[in-house]
């Protein structure tokens, strides 16, 4: 807590009486911590039932790599975070947080999409797909092949998300020409720059296709 | 990211009656901007309202035009048969924002409602009369190479990020808004407007009310079109300078035409003297020329954007070039 946030220190006139178990909770002082602003104007307007309110967890089904999962999540959390936090599918990576790098694209119904920017209560009924369940077994898909082959990565972080990009570029159907492809994978951020190896492997699955 | 209460609509009546009871609600779409500015601290609701289950996703045939419901995805409206055979405009200037995965989530609706890129406004620890009124401009004094050339006032000198409502502006559509007192149309180049005194409002939708769709008129513009947009970098980044150009051909006269900028300006910004002038002109570059020269009547530049005012002519000028000779 190198910020403290400037609130009394036993949470004096902010909560009261049997909130005061509640406070005890690990995730209600972190974001005491993490979010002041919100907590101190919810103080300041009485409105520490609202405050309370807000941490109740809601109920989500969705499907992810074909296996139905039903959870309770709050709702500021993202997708990006139930899968990697909550599910365990760290494949899926956080780089940016906020839509700029495509380091955790995942496939939402079958269309590209930015995990970090979707929150994962406006996923119900959804079904997703992970960099996990791309592979058939032991068998890599033909993309993850090509990328091996081709060295589309030195760092690797931001590969899940490259390859979850390509495989949804292929369906799309715009992996006509150099540029083509690089326009479609521009929200995809390589830092290394392996951006050249990158285009090769997903014109030689794209070749292999047609 | 703060905590806030979520509420899933199913109707439109219901999440319109969402926002009349809290105060502190806002509707959530596609999300990619409104997510991105709650975890920057910007925007703070203390409940979001999920309309993403309402009807409002088609994307249909009406008599004389077609009809993008607020809720279509830009990626459906971009890759539409009908948008592209009709309206390609509309598919070269979405197509030319953010990245295919942000596309895919964002919606029509959101797309319009998308808040500026101003960094001014992005940093909290910094004054700004869109995020906070009466706190002052940053960027007025500051490093404002992004800023306005057209319409700003010493409130605010942001300019509307969205490239898609440079194309509704050229192509004349029409918003279905609807709110607690029932629904209304708006015209498209009614719908932003320029910071005045308000900067806080980037459009004249009022707080309680739902964007329903987006009409576009019969398709007039659709053979001789261009979008072009000059970007820090080839591909996913916002405007420095856009132009929407679309010209009628009959041989080598132009018989009308429509020039939109995007970048420039609180709204996009529809260049009526440049387009007035261009009719009757014969399609060649002392035509586009004085086109430009019509269309910077009027612009002023801050510190850090002077370049503007030479680039934006000359996109003006390849951009009619480019739309003649497709």
């Amino acid at each position: 807590m190198s910020k403290k946030p400037d609130i009394p220190q036993d949470g004096e006139g902010l909560l009261h009486g049997s909130r005061r178990d509640f406070i005890k909770q690990s995730s209600f002082l972190s974001a005491i911590a993490l979010t002041p602003e919100a907590v101190l104007r919810a103080a300041e307007n009485k409105w520490d039932e609202k405050v309370a309110d807000v941490f109740e967890k809601i109920p989500v089904n969705l499907e992810v790599n074909g296996v139905k999962y039903s959870v309770k999540v709050e709702p500021r959390m993202t997708l990006l975070d139930l899968l990697r936090e909550q599910l365990d599918l760290t494949g899926t990576k956080k780089g940016c947080d906020r839509g700029q790098c495509g380091a955790c694209t995942v496939h939402v119904n079958g269309k590209r999409i930015n995990s970090c920017l979707s929150l994962a209560v406006t996923n119900e009924g959804k079904k997703i797909t992970t960099i996990e369940g791309l592979a058939n077994g032991e068998q890599l898909h033909p993309m993850q092949e090509a990328f091996l082959k081709h060295d589309g990565f030195q760092c690797g972080y931001c590969t899940s998300g490259q390859i979850m990009s390509a495989v949804a570029l292929l369906k799309e159907g715009h992996a006509h020409s150099r540029e083509e492809i690089s326009e479609c994978m521009s929200g995809n951020i390589c830092r290394c720059g392996a951006y050249s190896n990158i285009v090769k492997a997903i014109q030689e699955v794209k070749n292999s296709q047609s | 990211m703060n905590p806030f209460q979520y509420t899933r609509s199913q109707g439109t009546s219901g999440a319109i009656q969402s926002l009349v009871k809290d105060p502190q609600a806002h509707f959530l779409a596609g999300g990619t901007n409104l997510i991105d500015l709650m975890k920057m601290g910007v925007v703070l609701p203390e409940r979001l309202v999920d309309i993403n289950q309402l009807p409002l996703k088609s994307i249909e045939k009406i008599p004389g035009g077609l009809r993008l419901g607020a809720l279509a995805t830009n990626s459906e409206v971009a890759e539409h048969p009908l948008v592209k055979q009709n309206y390609p405009l509309l598919s070269l200037a979405i197509n030319a924002g953010a990245s295919p995965q942000l596309r895919n989530m964002a919606t029509v609706g959101g797309n319009m409602m998308q808040r500026t890129r101003c960094p001014y406004f992005f940093d909290t620890s910094m004054p700004c009369n869109k995020r906070e009124p009466n706190s002052g401009c940053g960027a007025l004094e500051g490093y404002n190479r992004m800023h306005a050339l057209f319409g700003a006032s010493d409130k605010c000198i942001a300019v509307n990020p969205s490239d898609m409502n440079v194309a509704l502006t050229a192509l004349d559509a029409t918003v279905h808004v609807k709110g607690p007192k029932g629904e209304r149309m708006v015209k498209f180049a009614d719908f932003h407007r320029l910071p005045g005194d308000h900067p806080e409002k980037d459009n004249t939708l009022e707080r309680e009310e739902l964007i329903l769709a987006v009409d576009l008129p019969a398709p007039s513009f659709n053979k001789h079109v261009y979008y072009l947009k000059i970007r820090d970098r080839t591909s996913y980044a916002f405007a420095l300078v856009s132009v929407a150009a679309a010209v009628q051909l009959d041989g080598n006269i132009i018989k009308d035409a429509r020039l939109v900028m995007g970048g420039v300006a609180h709204k996009p910004w529809r260049l009526h003297t440049a387009e007035t002038f261009l009719k009757g002109q014969p399609a060649e570059e002392a035509t586009f020329e004085r086109a430009a020269q019509l269309a910077m009547e009027g612009a002023r530049a801050y510190a850090y954007n002077q370049f503007k005012l030479t680039l934006a002519p000359n996109a003006i000028r390849q951009a009619l070039k480019n739309a003649s000779l497709s």
